[in-house]
């Protein structure tokens, strides 16, 4: 319900003005964590993947209601809508820390909160490290490749392709 | 005879020289026990070495000799190793402490945080699947293991695939393969020298895995596809022309290529190959190896004791 109003107002705001490129986390009305909680809950509350753009029209513009209300002068200028980019950096940044889960949708990718069974999976991913590491216990279907190893790689898979009628196996 | 002292520490290097050989020609699961035991029994060799060249060292010390009753003019005329040897070797044989308490440390921190975590995940028949773009499986160790698959991978398989993936990642779990990589790495803390051993039983274990999911899809050449296909789309992808020209190039070229390639073309070469047979006289050469180690550390420590023995015998 709250996302229906947010949205509405975002929707209004948006066509009077152009989103600008350095307005980092909606400038200093919210807190450093605020809008990546917010971007979560919004991913939570979501039934499907959401694009930034998406969220972005889900977040409320800020500065509140009720602030905007008192100064009728500052009504004008105030409401921001946060830039593309902010959400996109902020999303992207979600996902470096396995929160958010992602996939390719067109040319950018649309973003999904994880579950819990699932976070820990993805947590767990960064927690134990790299095949490199000493302290890797889990064990990983393939290794990194080398360009070296991927051409070779690219060449058995060709004779196999070529040779099913061949010497092998 | 100083050659015990120092058989027991090059013998690792020699195993080190010959383990990726072997690991290629040994049955994997054959393979990854001989290795592994083999890294144990010859980082054990060494150690004792070690620690026998720095008592020598240490008992031509006036004080020890005072306080042991025995003769140093003897313990001197005997002792076939020089001080500055002895203390290289009680300065190894303290940081080999100091590696192997750190490694254990680290594994068994990982392992536990290992076990947490797949007590803490919900799965179904063990299998986690996470909504991942990222292509991404691997086998967690635990009480019941994990194993944690992307739905991006998923995605770019078919059943017969997956059936494949999944056989290989529940080979891992049900025979503890993380144990064998974590007991190499103990041994190879011990005596760096076994870090190419390390490599080959890592390579062994997945050799393991890949034949057992060759055995259960009954299809060598699925599991093949499979692994491959899986690590070309895990990384960017790259111009195709490559192929081309190595085309030309042909057998010849890719079985030389092989010989210095990295773990995954190799296991893909193997599964395009006849199921591996066991090799006895490989494993005989191995195991004569270490019972070389042995016998010398053996040897070697015997000499320590019977010259105390003479040098106590001389001050009655």
């Amino acid at each position: 319900v709250a996302h229906e109003a947010s949205r509405r107002s975002a929707g209004t705001d948006r066509a009077a003005r152009t989103p600008e490129p350095d307005d980092l986390a909606g400038g200093e009305r919210r807190a450093p964590g605020a809008l990546e909680a917010e971007i979560l809950a919004i991913l939570r509350l979501a039934q499907a993947p959401l694009s930034p753009g998406q969220v972005r029209d889900r977040l409320p513009a800020e500065p509140s209601a009720a602030q905007l209300a008192t100064d009728p002068a500052e009504r004008a200028t105030a409401p921001k809508q946060l830039s593309y980019s902010t959400v996109v950096t902020i999303m992207s940044r979600l996902y470096a820390k396995g929160l958010l889960a992602r996939q390719r949708s067109g040319r950018g990718f649309s973003y999904a909160a994880l579950d819990d069974a699932s976070l820990a999976a993805s947590r767990m991913r960064q927690a134990l490290g790299s095949e490199h590491d000493h302290s890797a216990v889990l064990s990983r279907f393939v290794s990194d490749l080398s360009t070296r190893d991927a051409r070779l790689l690219r060449q058995l898979l060709t004779e196999l392709d070529s040779g099913r009628t061949g010497d092998h196996g | 005879v100083t050659w015990t002292l120092y058989l027991p520490l090059v013998a690792p290097a020699v195993l080190s020289a010959a383990a990726r050989p072997l690991a290629a020609r040994i049955e994997p699961r054959h393979a990854t026990w001989l290795l592994t035991a083999a890294a144990v029994a010859l980082a054990a060799c060494s150690t004792i070495a070690l620690a026998l060249l720095a008592a020598y060292a240490a008992a031509r010390a006036p004080m020890l000799a005072a306080a042991g009753d025995y003769s140093q003019q003897v313990m001197r005329r005997g002792d076939p190793v020089s001080v500055a040897a002895g203390v290289a070797a009680a300065l190894a044989l303290t940081g080999a402490g100091g590696a192997v308490t750190w490694m254990f440390r680290r594994r068994a921190r990982a392992t536990l945080e290992s076990y947490r975590r797949a007590a803490r995940m919900s799965a179904t028949d063990g299998i986690v699947v996470l909504p991942d773009a990222d292509i991404e499986a691997y086998a967690l160790p635990g009480l019941p293991g994990r194993i944690v698959v992307s739905t991006g991978l998923l995605a770019c398989l078919d059943n017969r695939g997956r059936a494949a993936l999944i056989a290989h990642e529940s080979a891992h779990l049900s025979g503890r393969h993380h144990l064998f990589t974590s007991v190499a790495r103990l041994a190879a803390a011990a005596n760096p020298l076994l870090i190419p051993t390390v490599h080959a039983i890592d390579y062994t274990v997945e050799r393991w895995a890949d034949e057992r999911a060759a055995a259960e899809t009954r299809d060598r050449r699925l599991v093949a596809t499979t692994i491959g296909r899986i690590a070309l789309l895990s990384r960017a992808p790259s111009p195709r022309r490559a192929i081309i020209a190595l085309g030309i190039l042909g057998r010849c070229y890719l079985q030389s290529s092989l010989l210095l390639a990295g773990p995954v073309p190799r296991r893909v070469a193997a599964m395009l190959g006849a199921p591996p047979r066991r090799q006895a006289a490989l494993v005989a050469i191995c195991t004569t190896l270490v019972l070389f180690a042995a016998v010398a550390a053996v040897l070697a420590a015997r000499d320590l004791h019977s010259l105390l023995e003479l040098a106590e015998g001389a001050t009655e």
